[in-house]
């Protein structure tokens, strides 16, 4: 007991941060093969376990629970032991999510190109499965707030506040959208009907993105941010309001993604009005993120893993205006069912998700095989560029194809006919289709790169566990003074 | 019709979204503090973690605050005007199902009159009008491509439109009604009547034989014994019957594919196909108009005189 307690876990830390480079370039990797199959669709020789429609949810799932699901593991790990100044509550505990988690993403890859599916969009593994992924995050949620329990500081770090956020919420949605009737061993029927169950289906999809997807990864932002930067957070009041704002506003938007379906007009309103109000809430995470940088942009000049940081941010405030404009009914009359969500989606997913996780391991790389820095500043250089032209291209060409075909499937005759049949406005999606894949296999490489670095760092360094500081009093006291305080504690 | 099965849920909702929604200013207004002075710098909020983590304690920025109070705002007068709020319908008493009737009657109005006009015209003589043919192609591709594909050549389990092969007949008036109410084409599994697998392989050589395929001799002449049980749709001669919709089994035309395990799967198995209705979605006048469309692709027959079985040698020319 003495002994454990005088280091943080950072093994477990270690094997998720090891897992987030490996689960990224296998996801990214199965991202890159679909849009190719939008081009050439023959070509995984119509094997029926690499069909598109299989391989689709196992790119997803992978980039989203395997790659991001495993970032959020380490960060949060990492955070919270540091923040808290104390040990992870159980090594054991910790340990079980870890291979309970690498379970869970094996069977999804197993399963998913069997064509094992429920259907249900990010939320297609049966329910075996499901029941494996309860009990792995309510492991989660007692490792976590068992550490936030026996904290040796007085207060809650913000970014633990968001980690606690997401975790909760998650097993929340994820308990109520997988609830099913078992048919059999890989086959259930959903517990919800019709439109309920697409209601409960998007409630949960668009918290997925909501708190899987933002509050988990502004919990990353608040201690990477300010860490990096060497500044302090801009304003914790701000953090304050946007913190509640953003997960109480987030809980109603989901009606958005079934705008003129059947879901009754009253639940589409709110549904759009309530992504609208999500704006200003998502925008004061970025504000707050931005901010920090405040007094110290040179850094922004020399410093690669504050330039994934920052560039992150300014894609999540893109994407989070995107958002609720594409909400608004009339322009999702437009945008709907078309390439534009595809490229609103991977503004966020590859601009803020993998942007953030990717400069936070980079920061957290070394310091777990105690090394000063990565094996190369240079790479880190390079797979930023690489990554950044890599979205640029893929956003804009799926902006453009969507707004393409949005308008074609609206262009009527004069005799009120469609002017276009569906197989030609996929014909013409083909260049933009085309510009996408480039974007997507430029973003792909750059995790090659990272990989590289990765190894030469880790090969060059030893596992290396921080010791945990001995405990200084608590420092309250300058609360009401007028000077500020110096921005490093110590 | 509410869509709640009790006011309960009705204030439920409209109570919480309001509530919701002011609680968001109140929330704001409460953070809210005046802003800096000119020169006055921003304190730290005091606590320290992780060695060298502290927050400045910046009061919100002016546009934001601002920004968020505006959406608050719309969205109290868009739930005053729209439906929203559970029950209550809003004031302009819009529905998205309203509207869409409402698009649907303007269309009719704009567009009815165009189509209605062909409707006089008989389908041979319409099939011939290149206007007529546009528009019907036009139709074709956005309703029926999906399945007839975008040439009108068929697929498996989808008939081609273009060869002089009927399975319902290819006069005017049969192509007007396969479209108007569809057609549901039922062969059911004989298995049992045959003989059981035995059966199935030796029919399946013989409906080979039909057509000059490569089948195994003995095989087929024992299936011909088995044929019985099929003529009552086939016909003696094997060569169909379009009140039926039974396919002619002695030409190279083959709905399914004509290969052993597909001929066998087919007689072991049965099949069920289906042509969907298109005169409620469409309307009379685009089917049609579609239905020249298809007879111009070249595959229809002359019209039958009389709407009876075609059985009777009397019928035609």
């Amino acid at each position: 007991m003495q002994v454990e307690e005088t280091t943080y876990n950072y093994k477990v830390v270690r094997q998720f941060a090891v897992m987030t480079v490996v689960w990224g370039i296998v996801g990214m990797l199965v991202g890159v093969v679909i849009a190719a199959q939008l081009i050439w669709p023959d070509i995984t020789f119509n094997i029926p376990w690499l069909s598109y429609g299989r391989l689709r949810p196992l790119h997803t799932n992978a980039v989203i629970f395997a790659f991001g699901g495993c970032a959020l593991f380490a960060t949060s790990y990492y955070v919270v032991q540091r923040t808290c100044q104390v040990r992870l509550v159980s090594d054991q505990l910790a340990a079980f999510t870890f291979w309970g988690w690498q379970l869970v993403i094996v069977a999804a890859a197993i399963t998913l190109p069997l064509g094992i599916t429920t259907s249900k969009e990010y939320a297609e593994l049966e329910w075996p499965i499901d029941i494996l992924i309860a009990v792995v995050w309510i492991a989660y949620a007692l490792t976590f707030f068992g550490t936030i329990m026996r904290r040796r500081v007085p207060h809650i770090y913000v970014a633990n506040w968001f980690f606690g956020g997401f975790i909760l919420t998650v097993a929340l949605l994820h308990i109520v959208n997988s609830a099913a009737v078992p048919a059999s061993m890989w086959k259930s029927y959903s517990a919800f009907a019709g439109v309920q169950d697409a209601m409960v289906q998007w409630w949960y999809g668009h918290n997925a993105v909501g708190f899987f997807l933002t509050a988990g990864f502004l919990g990353i932002m608040y201690y990477f941010v300010p860490k990096q930067a060497g500044r302090p957070v801009y304003s914790y009041r701000l953090s304050v309001v946007h913190f509640w704002a953003l997960i109480f506003t987030y809980m109603w938007a989901g009606p958005h993604h079934l705008h003129y379906t059947a879901l009754p007009d009253w639940a589409q309103s709110l549904g759009m009005m309530f992504s609208l109000i999500l704006l200003a809430p998502s925008w004061g995470g970025m504000i707050n993120g931005i901010m920090t940088l405040s007094g110290a942009w040179h850094k922004l000049r020399e410093d690669p893993i504050l330039k994934f940081l920052i560039v992150s941010l300014s894609f999540y405030g893109m994407a989070t205006f995107e958002g609720p404009m594409m909400s608004i009914k009339t322009v999702n009359a437009l945008s709907h069912y078309t390439d534009w969500t595809v490229g609103h989606v991977h503004a966020g997913a590859l601009g803020w998700v993998a942007f953030i996780s990717i400069g936070a391991l980079y920061y957290l790389i070394p310091r777990l095989w105690g090394r000063a820095e990565m094996y190369s500043i240079r790479l880190i250089t390079l797979h930023f560029w690489v990554a950044t032209l890599g979205i640029v291209l893929y956003i804009s060409s799926m902006w453009i194809a969507g707004v393409m075909q949005g308008l074609m499937w609206r262009a009527v005759n004069s005799d009120g006919t469609l002017t276009y049949s569906f197989v030609e406005s996929v014909k013409a999606t083909y260049p933009y289709w085309t510009i996408r894949l480039i974007g997507g296999a430029m973003f792909f490489s750059g995790m090659l790169i990272m990989a590289y670095n990765t190894w030469k760092t880790i090969a060059a360094g030893k596992p290396y566990d921080a010791p945990i500081p001995a405990l200084k009093p608590a420092v309250h006291a300058a609360a009401v003074g007028v000077q500020p305080m110096p921005a490093h504690g110590d | 019709m509410s869509d709640f099965v009790s006011d309960f849920w009705h204030w439920y909702i409209a109570i919480l979204s309001i509530v919701g929604i002011v609680g968001c200013g109140v929330l704001l207004k409460m953070q809210s503090t005046k802003r800096l002075e000119k020169g006055e710098k921003a304190q730290l909020h005091g606590h320290v973690w992780d060695e060298d983590l502290t927050e400045y304690n910046n009061p919100l920025p002016r546009w934001w605050a601002w920004s968020f109070y505006i959406t608050i705002i719309f969205s109290l007068i868009y739930l005053a005007f729209y439906p929203g709020l559970g029950n209550f319908a809003g004031r302009l008493g819009w529905t998205s199902a309203n509207e869409y009737q409402q698009e649907i009657a303007q269309a009719n109005a704009e567009y009815g009159p165009l189509f209605d006009k062909y409707m006089k015209v008989d389908i041979i003589t319409l099939a011939k009008d290149p206007q007529a043919n546009a528009m019907g192609q036009r139709l074709f591709l956005n309703y029926c491509a999906q399945c007839h594909g975008s040439d009108a050549g068929g697929a498996k389990g989808f008939p081609n439109l273009r060869d002089r092969d009927w399975l319902y007949g290819g006069d005017p008036a049969s192509i007007e009604t396969t479209i108007l109410d569809g057609r549901n084409g039922v062969m059911p599994t004989l298995v049992a009547a045959i003989g059981g697998e035995t059966g199935v392989m030796e029919l399946t050589h013989y409906v080979r034989s039909l057509s000059g395929l490569k089948h195994d001799a003995t095989q087929a002449a024992a299936g011909k014994t088995k044929f019985a049980v099929c003529t009552g749709c086939h016909g003696a001669d094997a060569k169909g019957m379009t009140a039926m919709g039974a396919p002619n089994l002695t030409d190279a035309v083959w709905l399914y594919g004509s290969s052993e395990e597909t001929i066998a799967e087919t007689i072991r198995h049965g099949r069920n196909n289906m042509m969907p209705a298109q005169k409620e979605r469409l309307g009379e006048a685009k089917v049609h108009l579609l239905a020249a469309y298809v007879y111009s692709l070249g595959g229809g027959t002359p019209p039958v005189e009389k709407p009876v079985v075609a059985v009777a040698p009397a019928a035609g020319k």
